[in-house]
């Protein structure tokens, strides 16, 4: 198989008849002595869609993109142009509007190229590839069949199929030089079931660093159908959710996004650096009970949150955010980790060639404690169990975070009984994890689904968690 | 610092170039044996500043290009896109999409707008004021709306940023019924981020103004200074305790729930039977004096277009008359799913208006007496298909009509079938930095959660 270095340059740097002398020249207009770093991220990706919705297969569509990012940083500032053209003169425009940020001056010299070694998280196929269309179309109706077979009440299936195929080379000024070939895939079933006049939806998908081979295995896309279907048939039986503050039971898997709202966003680095998180300057202490660790983990092979590098170059790793309840570690991209004195953990993230990168997330979970999930059911009074989330939102600066409850049960006496209506659940980022009193021992990591969205820009996420209870959580509903 | 730009605004192609690329897309579909085919082709190009601390964090210079096709095969569509336009890509993007169309199924609904539909006459808009800003002036402006911001009180000891941007555009679309329209336009903004603190905790708040008009955007020091008024109200926030009140929603947050309305009562929401307000057109669906409507040629406005994106012409109307629903939010093809006509909507709403009423935001306080201020919402929280209603609030806490204190750490839940009916009043401090113009709106009764 292929490198990824080979490939990413037969895709960015051929057609362009770019070179090291060329890379060279372009780095001689970005460099002055007060750039402290500058990197070029080359990009090519491709993408598809396909949707059956009414039992047809109603569109289907085809996108390509390309284009190289141009960064120089001088101390805390930086400059940034874009180019969709992969050309010399482009570039060289583009250096040129990137270093006016900082004072002109002589060009340092760059160091020797040096490639970054390869790693192999996810294999550096075309996605797009793996299956021919009639399979894939043919997948999608599969999926809608499956969908009704389960119900006379299912009256609509929306089945979408989406693979991305993105190149990335990045060239920095300490000489690095490396390639990341990235396959995403991503399957998801939406229905809607009718019974007496009401109506609910339900959704699952699922996906990863993969080809589409992986939905034909282990019967994954059929489940996703059925699964949709279940969600949708609860919610037909849910009441009104309960309004008020009470124990919260958050189920293993995709509730995760409790992590990544609540402290996840608090950690990254450009917010700590700035001061502007309510987790700044707080290392060492506690911010959770003693059964709560946490890491952010971008080395999962071939899971949706996965990078074999980050959009800097720099390798992935598992960073250990909180230990047994203290906080132990940011997450930092190189331009805060140079300023914070710290070292980068490879959460550089951009949407794209025409973004910035910035700290980001990449799959982030709480590992396993001690505790039986029946356990943790039995020992609630009165509360709720929450097993399904839409997303959820925080504001870094109170610490305040929601997350939406789509799936969600009454606790009573120590039992699960009845449905209730999605919901709004909200707390306080930094003491919510010190209200954790049980934590499972089934640690999941969610179907692949998540998009994280920052400063305008969504990159891939994941999440993950085993069952915990929260003593103490609002919950938004109207009962 | 020194700089070697030209100014914005200086490098767009001219629509006769973009409307060569979108004749060649068309004639390329027809040579791959299109029925029909649509093309748009669309340039933006920016300038963008943001300081922080007194100091120029990033300076980004922004360009971007999209030429987006779509073929039709009797009714089988295929559509692709790319951002690169030289020709070899337009041919490959043409067949990208003819391939895709041999594989997706015949659907009656699928095709080009009707013909008589399409705009004719299409006015100026007045959108396009480009801005003789060069990356230095950006900055200053940034610069000096910060430091109003962090001059004005003691309490505001920190900054996530101040920015200013300026954005230019030109797109072309073009349909093979001959249809042709450019439209050239500009949006401009400045922006201020900051934190206030006290023994208690940290708040941050946001002010912003956009205008397609560099003179009609909000003076860059106002900004700040609001910005940091924003920030400082909101220290000392406390909770409630969960209770069922009357509920203010101030009018940035009213568009948003105004949103719903327009998601709920559009095409794609309807044929798919996913809406709450499946089959009321011509029902009661607000409290009864409740007029809301689109006026999209507006000049100037931010949501103002000639014709939507299929190229049928725009048009005034009522969407809402005494509170009965008088029309939906089609596209051609969901106006065919539903055996209707499009609305001129294929894009979204153009200048959505809700008529304000008599009071002014202190009037609605005044009527509400006791209740809640909500000024910022978090979450999604919106169920559609039910129209059930839950999200992450904060805001102000109002006693006889007059805030008491901040609140925050709350939720405020209903249906929004019900919310729309229990519309007590429009406010006249009406918020147009979008393309639904609203004032603050009081709500009946929620419930809100807290302690």
């Amino acid at each position: 198989m292929q490198q990824p270095l080979d490939i990413a340059r037969q895709t960015l740097f051929a057609p362009a008849g770019i070179g090291e002398s060329e890379l060279e020249q372009v780095f001689a207009r970005l460099m002055t002595p007060s750039v402290d770093m500058a990197d070029l991220y080359f990009q090519s990706s491709r993408q598809e869609s396909w949707v059956l919705e009414d039992g047809i297969i109603k569109q289907g569509s085809h996108n390509i993109d390309q284009g190289v990012g141009v960064r120089a940083i001088s101390g805390e500032k930086t400059g940034f142009a874009y180019s969709d053209d992969i050309v010399m003169p482009a570039l060289l425009e583009a250096s040129g509007a990137a270093r006016a940020i900082a004072r002109s001056g002589e060009s340092g010299r760059l160091k020797a190229w040096q490639a970054g070694r390869g790693r192999g998280l996810y294999a550096p196929v075309d996605p797009l590839e793996t299956l021919s269309t009639e399979r894939k179309v043919a997948l999608l109706r599969q999926v809608d069949a499956e969908a009704r077979r389960q119900d006379h009440r299912v009256e609509q299936v929306v089945v979408s199929l989406t693979g991305l195929h993105d190149v990335v080379l990045i060239a920095d000024s300490d000489g690095r030089l490396n390639a990341d070939v990235r396959p995403l895939v991503r399957l998801n079933v939406m229905v809607l079931v009718v019974q007496d006049g009401r109506r609910e939806n339900g959704s699952a998908g699922g996906g990863g660093r993969v080809g589409y081979e992986y939905f034909l295995e282990e019967d994954r896309a059929q489940a996703y159908a059925r699964e949709a279907v279940r969600q949708a048939l609860v919610n037909l039986e849910a009441v009104d959710a309960p309004a008020g503050t009470m124990p919260v039971v958050l189920g293993p898997g995709w509730p995760g996004v409790l992590l990544h709202e609540a402290i996840g966003h608090g950690l990254e680095g450009d917010f700590n650096r700035k001061g502007t998180s309510a987790f700044s300057g707080r290392l060492g202490e506690r911010v959770a009970s003693e059964h709560c660790t946490v890491v952010d983990d971008g080395t999962l092979a071939g899971r949706r949150g996965s990078l074999n590098v980050d959009d800097e170059g720099q390798p992935t790793q598992c960073t250990t955010l909180i230990e047994n309840g203290i906080l132990r570690g940011y997450m930092q991209d190189r331009m805060n980790a140079r300023l914070m004195d710290m070292a980068p953990t490879g959460n550089g993230r951009r949407e794209s060639y025409a973004h910035l990168p910035m700290p980001r997330m990449t799959n982030t979970y709480m590992l396993n404690g001690p505790h039986d999930p029946e356990e943790i059911i039995r020992s609630v009074d009165r509360g709720l169990y929450a097993v399904n989330f839409g997303g959820g939102q925080v504001d870094i600066t109170s610490g305040k975070f929601v997350f939406s409850a789509s799936e969600a049960y009454l606790i009573e006496k120590g039992r699960i009984t009845r449905p209730v209506k999605g919901a709004t659940l909200i707390g306080n980022g930094p003491d919510v994890l010190t209200r954790v009193s049980m934590v499972g021992n089934d640690m999941k990591l969610d179907s692949g689904i998540g998009v994280c969205g920052k400063d305008g820009q969504s990159v891939p996420v994941g999440v993950g968690q085993p069952t915990l209870k929260v003593d103490a959580l609002t919950v938004g509903g109207t009962s | 610092m020194q700089t070697n730009l030209t100014r914005t605004g200086s490098t767009l192609p001219s629509e006769a170039e973009l409307t060569r690329l979108v004749e060649q897309a068309l004639n390329e579909a027809k040579r791959c044996g299109a029925t029909q085919a649509e093309a748009s082709a669309s340039v933006a190009i920016g300038l963008a500043v943001d300081v922080r601390q007194r100091e120029v964090d990033t300076l980004e210079h922004q360009r971007d290009r999209s030429l987006a096709v779509a073929v039709y095969f009797g009714h089988r569509q295929g559509t692709a896109s790319s951002a690169d336009f030289s020709p070899a890509s337009v041919r490959a993007t043409v067949e990208a999409a003819c391939a895709i169309a041999r594989h997706t199924s015949e659907d009656p609904a699928q095709g080009l707008a009707d013909p008589d539909l399409l705009a004719r006459d299409v006015p100026d808009l007045d959108l396009d004021h480009p801005w003789e800003l060069e990356a230095d002036g950006a900055i200053e402006l940034a610069l000096e709306c910060e430091r109003a911001a962090l001059d004005a009180d003691r309490r505001i000891t920190n900054s996530d940023g101040a920015g200013v941007s300026s954005h230019s555009s030109v797109r072309v679309y073009g349909n093979t019924h001959g249809f042709l329209g450019a439209v050239r336009s500009t949006r401009h903004g400045i922006n201020c981020r900051v934190i206030a603190s006290d023994d208690a905790g940290m708040q941050r708040d946001y002010w912003y103004t956009v205008n397609r008009v560099p003179s009609g955007l909000e003076a860059a020091e106002a900004v700040g200074r609001k910005a940091a008024q924003q920030a400082l109200r909101r220290l000392g926030s406390r909770r409630l305790t969960t209770r069922k009140v009357p509920v203010i929603y101030h009018a940035p947050v009213a568009r948003g729930l105004l949103g719903h309305f327009v998601a709920a009562v559009s095409g794609g929401a309807l044929y798919r039977k996913a809406s709450f307000l499946l089959d009321t057109l011509g029902e009661q669906v607000f409290a009864d004096w409740v007029q809301l409507t689109e006026h999209p040629h507006l000049p100037r406005g931010l949501g103002s277009a000639a014709f939507d994106q299929e190229g049928v012409a725009t048009r005034e109307r009522d969407l809402v008359r005494n509170g009965m629903l008088q029309g939906y939010v089609l596209s051609s093809y969901a106006a065919r799913k539903l055996g209707m006509v499009s609305t001129g909507n294929a894009g979204g709403v153009h200048n959505l208006r809700l008529e304000p009423g008599e009071r002014d935001l202190n009037g609605l306080l005044a009527a509400m007496g006791d209740g809640l201020l909500v000024t910022e919402l978090m979450g999604q929280g919106v169920n559609l298909v039910t129209g059930d209603y839950s999200r992450g609030a904060a805001g102000f806490w109002v006693e006889n009509g007059e805030i008491a204190y901040p609140v925050e750490e709350i939720t405020v839940a209903g249906n929004l079938r019900d919310i729309f009916l229990g519309l007590q009043a429009a406010g006249t401090d009406m918020d147009t930095r979008g393309g639904i113009h609203t004032g603050s709106v009081l709500v009946d009764e929620m419930t809100v959660a807290g302690e």
